[in-house]
């Protein structure tokens, strides 16, 4: 599997981080899925983080605002591809928390990693599902 | 009435994006659809049939755990929305959370 993504939707989702820093930003990415599996995004929608409790390390989006999401998306025949969030301090790498509520198999989460306020790496790994079992595989970030 | 499918589901309902049925509750819409398409039953409920805690259910903008959950009433112009909860974060969580 693959992203690909347009140099302004990259720098608009990495721009988020580094507006909420010190706090994890989070979004929507909408595409389309091609016939060889390669993901593309068409749009970047922010969402807020509903973690009030530690939005530091946290986030979560609202269901309901994904279902409205989910809704425009599909009258404009576009799919939800993808998430996004950052890591304030910390590495463009999926955490044990990521992937225990990560349940959207086949989509991919972007993570990137904010440094004092400066997005540094953007990652992007693949849920896969396997039965019972998930885990995340690296996955290709092609910028166009 | 519509049921939204997510992405990550539709390879149980045959790639499609949308489920067209005939329910007057969610319970009925819910059944209908995993009459259906069986796959999708355990992907949506645990073994003692409550529906998942990931998974959250919509009629229009509302979750059902604060309607009647799988009892409430629904119109043929009412859209159902299937939808699992996205959230993570930078840290192992921690017990209880
Ligand atoms: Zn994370």
């Amino acid at each position: 599997m693959a992203l690909f993504i347009a140099k302004p939707d990259l720098e608009e989702l990495r721009q988020h981080g580094e507006e909420t820093y010190p706090f994890e930003c989070c979004g929507v990415l909408l595409g389309r899925v091609d016939d060889v599996g390669g993901k593309r995004v068409h749009e970047v929608v922010r969402c807020s983080n509903q973690r009030t409790e530690s939005p530091h390390n946290r986030y979560f989006i609202d269901p309901r605002e994904l279902v409205g999401i989910q809704r425009r998306a599909h009258e404009r025949e576009l799919d939800i591809v993808g998430f996004y969030h950052s890591h304030p301090q910390h590495p463009a790498r999926w955490s044990a928390t990521d992937l225990e509520e990560a349940h959207w198999p086949g989509c991919s989460y972007v993570i990137t990693s904010v440094m004092n306020g400066v997005a540094t790496q953007t990652n992007s790994f693949d849920l896969v599902a396997e039965g019972e079992s998930k885990s995340f595989q690296n996955e290709e970030l092609h910028v166009e | 009435m519509k049921v939204l499918i997510p992405t990550p589901l539709r390879q149980y309902t045959g790639r499609q994006s949308t489920v067209e049925l005939e329910a007057g509750s969610v319970d009925e819409a819910l059944c209908e659809l995993t009459t259906r398409y069986p796959e999708l039953r355990k992907q949506l409920f645990t073994a003692e049939g409550e529906l998942r805690k990931f998974v959250n259910v919509y009629v229009n903008d509302e979750d059902i755990r604060y309607l009647e959950r799988e009892r409430t009433l629904v119109k043929p112009t009412d859209t159902i929305s299937i939808i699992p909860s996205v959230a993570g974060g930078s840290v192992a969580a921690r017990r209880g959370f």
